[in-house]
Parts: C-alpha cells; structure tokens; sequence
C-alpha cells in the first residue's frame, strides 16, 4: 500500500506491506535506527515515537495508519548539531547508561513538556511509567526532565 | 558533583564526565547489533522451542516450518559440524536438543528466513510427538530427586555443632529467596557475517572470547579463524556472560550453511523463557549467640536452584557461600552448598553472582536476634561486624580494611536512623492500615573473580603520529561506562585532554583471551592492563626524549605539553618526532591480579583482591489491607574507593539498588508443576518504573581510598551496591513485626510481593494473639 507522510520534516512517499509495523518502517527502510526495540509488545516504551506531536509506541502501530501523519523519531529532535533541551539535559544529568532505553525517554519527555511545560516531580514520574530503564534507577531521568523543563522555560 | 564536566579538560581523572556516547544516546546515534545496516541478504533467524514439558521427543516433524513463506532453511542438531554444546564450563548442555529436552520450550531447531517475521512465524509450525517426562521443580522436587549440576561445597571452621549445642541462644529459621530476570532492554542478539576470509559475529555479549571459543567448537574452526565484536550491548546484568553465545552460535550455525549473512534478535518471549536467571535459593540456617547478641556459630545450607545444566552455577553457588557471612563475624560455623539440577531453564550470572542470596539469610538472622534480645538490629549488627571480636573471613582470609564500622557510624547520623526508627516505632503503636518500617544494612562484597585464573586483562593502545591515541581492551562496554574509565586513565597518563583518546569496539582479533567483563572487576584489570600499556610506551618515549634533549631528566606529561629538563613541545610534536625516530608507538599491556587464590575443595584461600563496602538505610510503608509497600526513602552510603567517575559510580549505586528492590520486592517468577516460565513477558513480569523509586533516594560516595594498588585507589562499583537494597527486606519486615509482639520476627521470603507480606501479616495476628 502506498503511503504518504512526513517523517522528521521531510514529506516522504513509501510502499508498505499492511503488514508492516510503524518500527519496522522506521528502522529498516528508512534506516532510522534510534528508535529501539525493547519488548515488541508495547511495554517497554524503547520504541517511542512522536505521532502528530504525540509519543505513541511503534511496535503497536502499523505503518499504513500512518498515512497523512507528521513523525518525529528521536534523530528528528536535533537541529543539526544543537540539541533540543531535552536532549542537552538527559545528556547533562547523566540520565543514561546502557542508552538503549534513552531515546524512548527523551521522546516521551518531549511530549509531556509540550503538554505540561512545568511538571510537577511526581507527574513526571507517573508520565514516565510506560518507559522502562533496567540500568538506572530514575533518578537521573526524572531530574533530566526537571532541567529540561527549566530550559525550556528558560528559552 | 552532578554537574557535567567538560571533556577538554586536562586531567579527566576523578571527574563526573559524562558517558562516553551520551550525545549519541540523546541522538538515536549510538549503534547496537541491531542497528548496523544489514549487508546485502542477511537472512533472519528464530529459534523452534520444544514442548511445554521435558520431554522425549519421538517425532519432530519439520515440514510445515520448511514450506512456510520465506524460509530458507531449517537447522536441527543433527546440522551441527563440531560439538553440540552450549555449556561454558560443563558440557551438559545441547545447543539444539534432539532426543529428549530438559526443561519446558527447550530450543529444538533454528529457521532461518528472508524476514525476522517470517522467521518468528515459521518457528511456530513444527508438529511433535513427544512423552512428557517427570519433571523436578520446586524445592521439595529437586532435593527429593538429589541431582546436582555441581559438587557440594562444604565449608568447616571449628566444630559447629559444639558451638552450637554450648551457646546461651539459639535461632533456627528457612529462608526462600526467589531468582530474578536480567531484562537488559536490548534483548539477546548476534549478527553473523561470514566469508572466505574468517568468521565475524558481531554479539551482544559480555565475554566474546568465550563467544570464539564456541563457535570454533560448533564449527571445528580455529579461534583464529573467529571475529568476535561488540562495541556496546544495551545491559547485560550478567545475563550476556554465558548465554549471549547461544544467540551467536545459532545464528552462525545458519550462516555457516547458508553462506550468508544471519542475524538472530530473539523475541522477548522467548528470551525469557530460554535463558537463564538468578538463582533461586533456598536457605536453613542455625545460629548460637548470647544476651549480648554476639554470634558464637553458625551453620547454613544453601540450596540453589540451578536449572537443567551447570552453566557458571558452581562459581554463582561459591559465591554465596563467600557472603553467607556478609560483614559479620563467625568464629565456628559450617556452610554447605548443594547445587541442585531442576527441570528449568539454567540459572546463570546476575549481578552479585550469588552473594545476594548469601547475604539475604544473614541479615534476616540479625533481625531476628535483636528482635528476640529487644535490641535495635543495628546494635546486632555493630556487635558482630569484623573488627570487633575476629577478622577471619570462613573462607580463611583475614578481613583487614575497617571501613565498615565508621561507614555506618556516619550513615546512622546522616539518615538520622536513630531518631526515625523510635518515631516509627511509636507510630506503628497506634497505625492503622499504613505501617512503616526502617532499617539500616552493611555491604561487605568480595572483589574478583572467585575462578582465579579469570583475575587478568589485555589491552592494546596506539599513538599514532598525529599524536591522537587510540585504546582498546577485553572489557566490554553494557552503559557501566567502562570504556570511559579507562579512556579517563589513559588521559591522565599521558597529560591529554579526554577528546584525544578514542576506544574502540571490544574486539577478540585486537585483545586475545580475555575474561568475562564481570564480577564487577572491568575497570580494575582492564583499566590496569591500559595502565601496563601506557607505561611501555612511556618508557620508550621516555628514552627518547632523554636521547634528544641528551639529558637524565624525566619526562612530565601535562596538559597536553611534555617537559623534560628545561625544553618543552607539544605532545602532538613530541609523537610525530618519535614517529621520525622510529620509535615503535603501539604496546600491549597484561594484568594480573597479584596474590590470590583458594583451594576449591576446602573452600579456603584468599579468593578476594580487597572488599568493596557500603550502607543503606531504607524506609517503607505497608498497606496492611492489600500487602502492597512501597520505599519511602533510602540513603545510601557507598565505598567506591577513590573514585576515577563520581557520576558513573553514583549511577551504578542508584541502579544497583532500584534493581536490587525490584528483586526482592516485586519481580516474581512464576513456573507452573512442568517447569514453564509463566512470567514470560514485561507485561507479567513486573520490574521498577520510574513511580516505584523512593521518594527521597539520597547516595553518597565514602571518602575512601583502596589500601590495595587499584587503578587510581578506586574500588569496583558494578555489583556491590545491588545488595544495598537488603535493607527493604529488613525494613519491610520490620513494618511487620510490631504486630506480632514482643520479641516476633516475621518469616518474610524474597520477594516481598505483597501476596508474601499479606502472609507474614495474617501469620503476625496470629502469633500475636
Ligand atoms: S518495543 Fe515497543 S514498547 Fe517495547
Ligand atoms: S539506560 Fe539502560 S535501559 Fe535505561
């Protein structure tokens, strides 16, 4: 089927099979790897994407819902070289180790941001829920989206 | 202390610098297995599990998963060339079971097709004709049936049960403590890549030297022949020490056949339900102590429940028998360690390696003598600790360092112990459905390989004329921030700033032979192994320089300048004029952890370099009506020695003990009567998220420095801090134990779901009444 959307601001025409899920599009043809797979089952939040502005997980959509959509993967939140404040601030308050769950972070913290630019610790935390990290214990996370908050209220 | 520092700085040694690729983390960048661009038709791997029982397969028939869509081809253990085996130190292990299998969903044969999802679908359609086999599971099961993967090990000192008969008190209690799965977020994967020219794997794996090796037996080649890579894997928690090479060797099996390209990323469900886990323990314990609460003697045994195979189960099992002491001393006392084979899937290394099951038994026991003395547990704790009344480990190696005792000292004031333990106290009198409990645990964890010859490192560093400079080592990278260690080591050696050392993928054609990075020893030999390397090279620059400038003088390196008497160059200049003066710029250097070793049959030796020490004090709230509980707060004091990486080492104790909660709090896995994983997925198995973090989580690093030589006086980080998290157990069982009355200690297994505490809640009305 074909499709037509706009992945990381540039308009894109692709043939997909019905078959063919959001992550794998992203990932295998259009060679967008930062977006990771965690669970394959929607648990893990590794996958998360922006759809239309919001983080969904690509391992449960498919790519023809796609059709006429605006995505941002995690390679699209940078500007060049310049960061977006989320990502400066998980890079600044070590809110990674192994990484793998940290595109998905910074993603999901882009949309709460975007929608509550101010949040408080514990809506932060309960945001977070669905974005699993097995290497740290949050704590570093949760402070990323403080001071990404802070610097976006700051810009 | 959490500031980022910059990498240009000069001296990067002992600074918070952030993770080596955390701008490639933020930017979707950092490539994994996954990741690298798959060459022109790479084939997909998935692997045929076996029936829901052990069983004794009669008929397999394959043909359904043959003619399905996309399949190219079906490998089953009769198309193996070499040996049939996966088990790293037994060889008790098929890769590919054939006749019989062992444990429910046993992996039986691997598909290799155009696509990962027809692969994963055609795995799906074998049909079998199978006789399901008796199969051994629980407790009662394993010890009644009496097979162990392992031999027994028994630990003497003294005469125990003397000891034991003469003591003013005794105490005897059961603990089961429950195993845990890795869950690294990347799951188990291997690309293999083959050609005229050799083998090469790229694989998520924590040990590719062992990968090598069995892939040269699977497939007769010679280790040379074999490219084993990994730059990064996405966790690992142990769980990619022996069992990363099953994913590799099933997806080389098909390359080698097909002659292309296969990558094998397995599903998450079958992830967890083939690979292995902690180790569930069970523990009997006997203790004599007197009004004091000093500890006179002690028996444990320790059953462990391995799986279907032995896997690393022998060295996990010594482990914890070398932490079934913790930080306490027991003048008499017998330790013995059955290693029991069970109808699962086979157990194998988590972070802690079985000191957290051997630490569990012993601070239940000191929770318990206070209890019944009506003593704070801390001052059981204190009374017992090394130092006070002995120094001699079970094992026969004197615990000389007393960090210990200060450590604690300072946590009890700074958490305010004291004062919270009597406020939650009064406060439990008159609790309604919510109750609190606190408690205050030491760590004392034995660092290094307990397989001694494990204990050494290579490593590899180049200058090139350009003056950048480039390290490699066997340590592999899983988000510990190893590679930056070391690259902050090498810095420091040669006066550079961080930004001219590159590290480069963990590769078994750069840095031969080399162990597992684990058991929390990465940085202390691969970073000492960089070490020997820097300082070859330095002495050959050293000459030089001395022959140049034809003076006696020695060098200084320093911010990115090399002084020698009264000349100075730039360190760039000074490498390329070495490179005109044919001075070789490339060395290896080898580590070997000096004076160590036991004798695996006593059980006694000097199987640690040094001990790695820390403190938690934990709070938790209990809903007396549902079970479920919570941390309220926890501060952790922690000994990292002399730190190289604050903010790498804060990260690795806050991790270490979230994860460590989540073992003995709410990760359950659950098998049913034939040994299947029934918690098979993230959607049953339930780890933290980022609401179960404690409300108030402060970590402090001890002012410490290593007694031993270790890179930069620094202490291993990895492991440690994990069994900080004991603490909730003991607090989670004190919120209990109010209401059972004076003197009661709940019998609170691991984990503490809040079906266990809804148990140990009914059991303390109970006893109250
Ligand atoms: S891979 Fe999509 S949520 Fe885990
Ligand atoms: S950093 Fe490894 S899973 Fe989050």
């Amino acid at each position: 089927m074909k499709i037509s959307l706009k992945i990381n601001g540039q308009d894109l025409t692709a043939e997909v099979a019905p078959t063919t899920l959001l992550v794998d599009f992203l990932r295998s043809d259009q060679g967008l790897t930062g977006t990771h797979l965690g669970c394959d089952t929607s648990q893990c939040g590794a996958c998360m994407v922006l759809v239309n502005g919001d983080a969904v997980k690509s391992c449960t959509l498919l790519a023809v819902q796609l059709d006429g959509a605006e995505v941002t993967t995690i390679e699209g939140l940078s500007d060049g070289e310049t960061l977006s404040p989320v990502q400066e601030a998980f890079r600044e308050a070590h809110g990674l180790q192994c990484g793998f769950c940290t595109p998905g972070m910074v993603v999901s913290v882009t949309d709460l941001l975007a929608k509550n630019p101010n949040p408080s610790e514990s809506e932060i935390r309960h945001w977070l829920e669905g974005n699993i990290c097995r290497c740290t214990g949050y704590q570093n996370i949760v402070k990323a989206a403080q001071m990404a908050a802070e610097k976006q209220q700051a810009a | 202390m959490n500031q980022i520092s910059k990498p240009e700085i000069a001296n990067p040694l002992g600074r918070a610098l952030e993770h080596d690729s955390a701008g490639q983390h933020v930017t979707g960048q950092a490539l994994y297995c996954d990741d690298i661009r798959e060459p022109a038709g790479c084939l997909h791997a998935a692997m045929g599990l076996g029936p829901a029982f052990p069983a004794r397969i009669v008929a397999m028939d394959l043909d359904a998963v043959r003619q399905a869509p996309g399949v190219v081809a079906v490998f089953t253990a009769a198309d193996i060339p070499g040996e049939n085996n996966a088990g790293s130190v037994v060889h008790d292990e098929p890769l590919l079971a054939s006749d019989q299998t062992s444990y429910a969903q046993q992996p039986l044969f691997v598909v290799a097709a155009e696509t990962r999802d027809q692969a994963r679908r055609a795995a799906r359609l074998a049909k079998f004709e199978a006789e399901e086999r008796p199969a051994a599971v629980t407790y009662d099961q394993i010890v009644e049936r009496d097979e162990h993967v392992m031999p027994t090990l028994e630990v003497v000192t003294g005469d125990a049960e003397a000891a034991l008969a003469k003591a003013q008190h005794k105490l005897e209690g059961r603990i089961e403590i429950g195993g845990q799965e890795h869950m690294y977020l990347e799951g188990q994967i291997a690309l293999a890549l083959p050609s005229p020219d050799g083998l090469r794997v790229v694989s998520s794996t924590q040990h590719p030297t062992e990968v090598q090796e069995m892939l040269g037996h699977l497939l007769e080649l010679s280790s040379a022949e074999i490219t084993v890579e990994v730059r990064r894997m996405g966790g690992a928690f142990g769980g990619k020490e022996s069992q990363a090479a099953h994913t590799a060797m099933m997806a080389t099996l098909a390359a080698y056949h097909t002659g292309r390209p296969v990558k094998l990323r397995l599903d998450r469900d079958d992830d967890m339900v083939t690979t292995g886990k902690r180790h569930d323990f069970r523990v009997d314990y006997r203790l004599g102590y007197d009004d004091s609460g000093r500890v006179y003697a002690g028996t444990f045994d320790l059953a462990a429940r391995c799986g279907h195979s032995a896997d690393l189960s022998a060295a996990v099992c010594d482990r914890a028998v070398f932490h079934s002491d913790n930080a306490y001393f027991i003048p008499e006392h017998r330790i013995t360690s059955h290693r029991y084979r069970s109808n699962t899937v086979s157990n194998t290394a988590y972070r802690g390696f079985g000191g957290p099951q051997g630490m569990v038994a012993i601070e239940r026991a000191m929770d318990q003598i206070a209890a019944r003395l009506g003593k704070d547990p801390l001052d059981v704790r204190l009374e017992n600790l090394y130092g006070r009344h002995g120094d001699i480990a079970p094992y026969g190696m004197q615990v000389k360092e007393r960090v210990l005792e200060p450590l604690i000292r300072q946590l009890e004031v700074s958490a305010d112990y004291r004062q919270r333990r009597a406020e939650i106290e009064a406060a439990n009198q008159s609790a309604g459905r919510y109750r609190r409990g606190i408690a205050l645990t030491p760590v004392k964890f034995g660092i290094s390989f307990t397989i001694s010859f494990l204990n050494q490192a290579g490593a590899l560093l180049n200058i090139y004329k350009d003056g950048s400079i480039l390290i490699n080592h066997g340590g592999t990278e899983m988000g510990q921030g190893l590679y930056l260690k070391v690259a902050q080591v090498v810095a420091h050696q040669f006066g550079v700033p961080l930004d001219m050392v590159k590290i480069s993928a963990t590769r078994t054609d750069k840095v031969p032979n080399t162990s597992p990075t684990a058991a929390s020893s990465g940085t202390d030999l691969n970073g000492a192994a960089a070490l020997a390397a820097c300082k070859t090279l330095k002495q050959r620059l050293t000459r030089f320089l001395q022959q140049k400038f034809e003076t006696d003088a020695l060098p200084l390196f320093k911010d990115g300048r090399v002084l020698i008497g009264f000349h100075h160059m730039s360190y760039a200049e000074m490498a390329r004029a070495a490179w005109f003066a044919r001075i070789p710029l490339s060395a290896t250097g080898h580590f070997a952890t000096p004076g160590i070793g036991w004798d695996a049959k006593t059980g006694k030796g000097r199987p640690f370099f040094y001990f790695a020490h820390g403190a938690a004090v934990s709070e938790v709230e209990i809903d007396t009506l549902t079970g479920a509980n919570r941390v309220v707060r926890a501060d952790l004091l922690h000994d990292v020695g002399q730190s190289i990486n604050p903010a790498i080492d804060l990260g690795q104790i806050e991790g270490a003990y979230i994860q460590g909660m989540g073992w003995l709090t709410m990760e359950q896995l659950v098998f049913n009567d034939k040994g299947q994983l029934l918690t098979h997925a993230p959607s049953t198995y339930k780890i933290p998220t980022a609401t179960d973090r404690p409300d108030v989580l402060n970590i402090t690093l001890y002012d410490n420095k290593n007694p031993e030589a270790t890179v930069h006086r620094s202490k291993a980080v990895g492991e440690p801090p994990f069994m900080l998290a004991i603490s909730v157990h003991s607090a989670l069982a004190h919120a209990i134990s109010g209401l059972g009355g004076p003197g009661y200690w709940p019998d609170l297994d691991a984990p503490a779901t809040a079906e266990e505490v809804l148990r140990c809640l009914d059991a303390a009305n109970a006893a109250a009444v």
